[in-house]
């Protein structure tokens, strides 16, 4: 298991998620500059993601949608809004409408991705970042629809927060 | 976190209905920040104090918010169960990553990985 660290940060509403990979900076780079790369892990399993538009540069954008078990489709995008190769990638993060362009009503996620050479390996730190607590409700909606279905249960628990006294 | 009681699917879809609605997720995002009245809430939207006062009614029945009233102004402030639910938000959010690391680890481990345009 490469995650080495994990940090919640609820009044922030960022999450820092550390990991570290067997190979060097430039390997580790490659499986989110190659888009065919990064499609083998981005969606969750059952929801593979395909790059449409991919443009790591400053202010590049990407569009990509992850294709659910019965063929539907859920579109997302990316705005790239810092990168340095192969240490740094920051972007914006968000679901698109049916157009693929970003939904206005739904939050964007900011994303901070760092790359340290460590003795060969590679640790890769993400802190992701939300605007709002709502977002985050309806990111996860979303992924409900979306068939996380592995988060289905804890969405369940975290919508059974304790009811106002 | 551990979360005790469970809620039903009728309160599930009062929550996403009311945070389906733009104004009453900004609503909800200034009365977290800082309990407001009615009135000053109405101030920043382009739309009655009795519209307002719908969707802030809206947010009460999911328990989003909560109203209490000081002298002769209802004031309204978010409920500190949104926030940790975003706890358990994070939860998925990191369990989402968690599954993203094995994929790239494995994707790491192929000898030579495909897609790779014969870079290497």
């Amino acid at each position: 298991m490469p995650v080495i660290d994990v940090h919640q940060d609820t009044e922030a509403l960022t999450l820092t998620f550390v990991a570290e990979f067997a190979a060097d900076v430039e390997r580790v780079w490659q499986v989110w500059a190659d888009p065919r790369q990064l499609e083998r892990w981005w969606g969750p399993p059952e929801w593979p993601a395909t790059f449409e538009e991919h443009e790591l540069s400053e202010g590049g954008r990407c569009r990509y949608y992850m294709t659910g078990p019965d063929g539907e489709k859920a579109r997302g995008w990316w705005t790239v809004t810092a990168v340095d190769p192969p240490h740094r990638l920051e972007f914006d993060d968000g679901f698109a409408g049916e157009d693929g362009e970003p939904d206005p009503t739904l939050g964007a996620t900011h994303g901070v991705v760092t790359f340290e050479a460590l003795e060969g390996r590679t640790r890769m730190t993400t802190v992701s970042t939300f605007e709002s607590a709502e977002q985050l409700a309806q990111m996860s909606a979303m992924g409900m629809e979306e068939g996380m279905r592995e988060a289905m249960g804890q969405i369940d628990g975290l919508l059974a927060g304790p009811t106002p006294r | 976190m551990v979360v005790e009681n469970e809620l039903t699917d009728d309160e599930v879809d009062r929550i996403f209905q009311a945070l389906a609605d733009t104004t009453r997720r900004d609503i909800v995002t200034r009365v977290l920040r800082q309990e407001q009245s009615v009135s000053a809430l109405a101030g920043h939207y382009r739309m009655s104090f009795a519209a307002v006062q719908k969707h802030v009614a809206v947010l009460e029945r999911a328990a989003l918010v909560t109203k209490r009233r000081r002298g002769r102004e209802q004031v309204v402030h978010g409920n500190v169960a949104t926030l940790r639910r975003a706890a358990g938000l994070l939860e998925d959010y990191e369990q989402i990553w968690r599954g993203r690391a094995r994929a790239i680890e494995d994707l790491l481990a192929e000898e030579v990985p495909p897609g790779d345009r014969g870079a290497q």
